[in-house]
């Protein structure tokens, strides 16, 4: 058997692997291009998942900021030109005219103020169930499994995105989401030591991911799309536990 | 046997107006309108008629005669809108009401008089409430409408005419009472014909020739030998629906099968009319007298029954059926027009996407209010807090752009946070804040960025801000409030660039 014909038998194979595992992919899946081509390639067959819901975890009000830039940023991809964006959250502190700088017609989104987790949870899967929404943005700490799967189960009938972002949550908890992400700034540079502030710069840390890899990555936003930050354009592994 | 009342508004427009600013009443006031390039008096009000002001004087005139005379412009249909709605509010009284332009109103009140006890206690009824809201009003109860019509405006004796006795009560009225044309009028006064008696008798074919065979038409119509009909107001039709059920409905199931029976057929109305309902109110009817009620709004006008029954289905688990519901009341108070859909050839991706849209905020607004959805637009403003305004509906659209020359920070607190800096060159940036216990040093920052108070708005001192960034990368949006003088300003911090 030459190489060729082996790889081609291994790539079946993953591919069986993965269906195996109920990873489903629908034909009529949109591609969405986040121009991060190593970091897509952390996902099951190099697509940044969309039909389903991601985690966030933040803990400080900076970083927090730093997620919501980088869900901005993935937002501004989503829901390209038209799109319309449900932002759910408990304690809104968001500023809608800082969206244009993310491409982001803030006029599109349409935000959910909620007292009561119930209530938000409740609002989230109401939303998560509406197809024609390009995304759900859901900003809340606490996130129990049971929840979790029916945001899952939600999102599988409509195919919407959604984004959960939990700040300050008592326990990372297991939750049925296809990702755990972790954001945090990164001091900025301008090119030939200009003075300023440059743009945003994150430390983009996919913590857990189904059927893919796990990595991190040094992210800007930059021209209205992702950039790598200079030099750092494969994903750099995590330190593995090593077992005992 | 028909019964007719006609109701004389003898001082409509006026009386409106007086209503509406009770310090005219004792005033007298006329309202004119240009004629020719003059200014002719429409109507007057009862103490400018006691003093001599007629319809159709000049004004010049009529202030010759009374000095303190006040002119208030014409409103030209506002007669035909009061008479109107006047008619609707007379349905309580019977079912047939009609217009009688200009200044009165025809009720065929054929076996309703009953009701109140009798024709006495009726007329008076109704005069009593009109005159309550402070219309100038005769009536006349009579066979016809031609005799009612004449005593009401000419009889000197008391309005109700008993059956059968027109003809006693037209013989002393003018010939002016017979609804006649004016021309016709001028030619009996001429001859000396001042009453109906004087000219009743008179062969029919010689007052054909006369005047004409509408004379005839009329005396026929007032002494009933001709019927005559009038074009009554119709009433609006409520938006309701009623089911009624045989045996008491307790359990979930039934008051969802009724709900939906009664949502089909008040949106298949809805269809046929070129309407959608705005609010919508179910009424339950219990077994034991008590009434329940749950109530819906929507955002956009809707007749989709599966939308509304799902807005209903979130608050049906409220209602307590006890011994179980015997009635069941579908009402829409607000409904307003909506055209028909063209179903998807025609209808734009779009279009049904924000339908859908509507549908899941009515949805929400239903749980959790509508004070809880917002969506917001730019307002040319500099100070951050007044940039954006709240959109009024789902539809509305900037009528600015969002400014973007300047980056604005990812997240805004909404009172900004009092910090301690330290700052080593008046008008530069902290070289290093304490926020939240921790100490930040700026490695990079950019501004000042001077944002002054708007002083038709609100006083205050203008406030610099600076984007800075410490050395480990978190951005912050830091003001400082007025200038340095003699104390130190005191600098805050306002929002967090992502």
């Amino acid at each position: 058997m030459d190489v060729a014909a082996r790889n081609d038998l291994i790539r079946q194979l993953r591919q069986e692997v993965l269906s195996l595992q109920g990873f489903k992919r629908s034909l009529d899946e949109q591609k969405i291009q986040t121009g991060l081509s190593g970091l897509e390639a952390a996902f099951p067959n190099q697509v940044f998942p969309t039909g389903a819901v991601h985690e966030f975890i933040s803990t400080r009000i900076e970083d927090a900021t730093a997620t919501n830039g980088f869900i901005a940023g993935l937002l501004s991809c989503l829901i390209k030109h038209n799109g319309v964006c449900v932002w759910v959250s408990a304690r809104r502190t968001i500023f809608p005219p800082a969206l244009t700088l993310f491409g982001i017609r803030p006029e599109r989104i349409i935000f959910i103020d909620c007292k009561r987790q119930k209530e938000l949870l409740w609002t989230v899967e109401e939303a998560l169930k509406c197809e024609v929404l390009g995304a759900v943005i859901g900003e809340l700490s606490e996130l129990g499994f049971k929840e979790s799967r029916r945001l899952q189960l939600a999102v599988e009938q409509s195919r919407v995105t959604g984004l959960i972002h939990r700040y300050q949550p008592k326990t990372e908890n297991t939750v049925a989401c296809v990702t755990r992400w972790k954001v945090k700034p990164l001091p900025s540079n301008l090119e030939d030591g200009m003075p300023g502030v440059g743009f945003p710069r994150w430390r983009v840390q996919l913590v857990k991911v189904r059927n893919g890899k796990p990595g991190f990555w040094d992210i800007e936003w930059k021209g209205g799309k992702f950039n790598y930050v200079a030099g750092e354009t494969y994903p750099m592994q995590l330190p593995v536990r090593k077992a005992v | 046997m028909a019964r007719y009342v006609a109701i004389w508004f003898r001082y409509l427009t006026t009386d409106w107006f007086t209503i509406r600013k009770p310090e005219l009443k004792e005033i007298p006031f006329v309202l004119a309108a240009p004629k020719h390039g003059r200014m002719i008096v429409q109507a007057a009000s009862l103490p400018a008629c006691t003093k001599g002001i007629q319809q159709g004087m000049v004004v010049a005139d009529a202030r010759a005669i009374v000095p303190e005379l006040q002119v208030f412009p014409e409103q030209p249909t506002l007669a035909e809108k009061l008479l109107k709605k006047l008619a609707e509010w007379c349905l309580r009284c019977t079912p047939v009401v009609g217009v009688d332009l200009p200044d009165g109103l025809i009720l065929d009140v054929s076996g309703c008089a009953h009701l109140w006890g009798g024709e006495r206690a009726y007329l008076k009824d109704i005069h009593g409430k009109l005159t309550g809201y402070g219309y100038h009003v005769r009536i006349a109860i009579a066979d016809t409408i031609g005799t009612a019509w004449a005593v009401s405006r000419y009889g000197k004796i008391s309005g109700l005419i008993p059956p059968h006795q027109q003809l006693q009560a037209l013989l002393p009225l003018p010939p002016a009472a017979l609804r006649l044309e004016q021309a016709v009028v001028e030619k009996l006064l001429k001859l000396g014909l001042y009453k109906i008696e004087s000219f009743i008798n008179i062969p029919r074919a010689a007052l054909r020739r006369r005047f004409g065979t509408s004379m005839l038409t009329r005396l026929d119509q007032a002494l009933g030998k001709e019927i005559e009909v009038i074009s009554p107001v119709r009433p609006i039709e409520p938006y309701q629906e009623r089911l009624p059920c045989p045996e008491p409905i307790r359990s979930i199931t039934g008051i969802e099968i009724a709900l939906k029976k009664l949502l089909e057929a008040l949106c298949t109305r809805l269809t046929k009319e070129e309407k959608g309902l705005r609010a919508c109110v179910l009424k339950c009817f219990r077994m034991d007298g008590n009434i329940q009620q749950v109530q819906i709004g929507t955002t956009r006008p809707s007749r989709n029954v599966l939308h509304l029954f799902k807005l209903f289905e979130l608050k049906l688990s409220g209602l307590e059926p006890a011994l179980g519901f015997e009635l069941f009341l579908l009402e829409a108070p607000v409904v307003e027009a909506l055209s028909v859909i063209q179903e998807a050839i025609w209808n734009s991706k779009e279009e049904t996407n924000n339908e859908v849209i509507a549908e899941l905020l009515d949805r929400i607004a239903g749980k959790i209010g509508a004070t809880a959805i917002h969506r917001y637009l730019p307002e040319e403003h500099y100070i951050p807090e007044r940039s954006i305004k709240l959109a009024a509906s789902l539809q509305e659209q900037p009528l600015t752009t969002w400014s973007s020359d300047i980056p604005r920070p990812l997240q805004l607190l909404s009172v900004p946070e009092e910090i301690n800096v330290m700052v080593a060159i008046p008008d530069y940036p902290p070289s290093l804040f304490h926020y939240k216990g921790a100490v930040h040093r700026v490695s990079k920052a950019d501004g000042p960025e001077r944002i002054e108070q708007e002083w038709w708005l609100q006083k205050g001192e203008y406030r610099d801000y600076y984007c800075v960034e410490d050395e480990e990368g978190r951005r912050y949006w830091l003001f400082r409030l007025g200038h340095y003088d003699s104390r130190e300003p005191k600098w805050f911090v306002h929002g967090f660039y992502a």
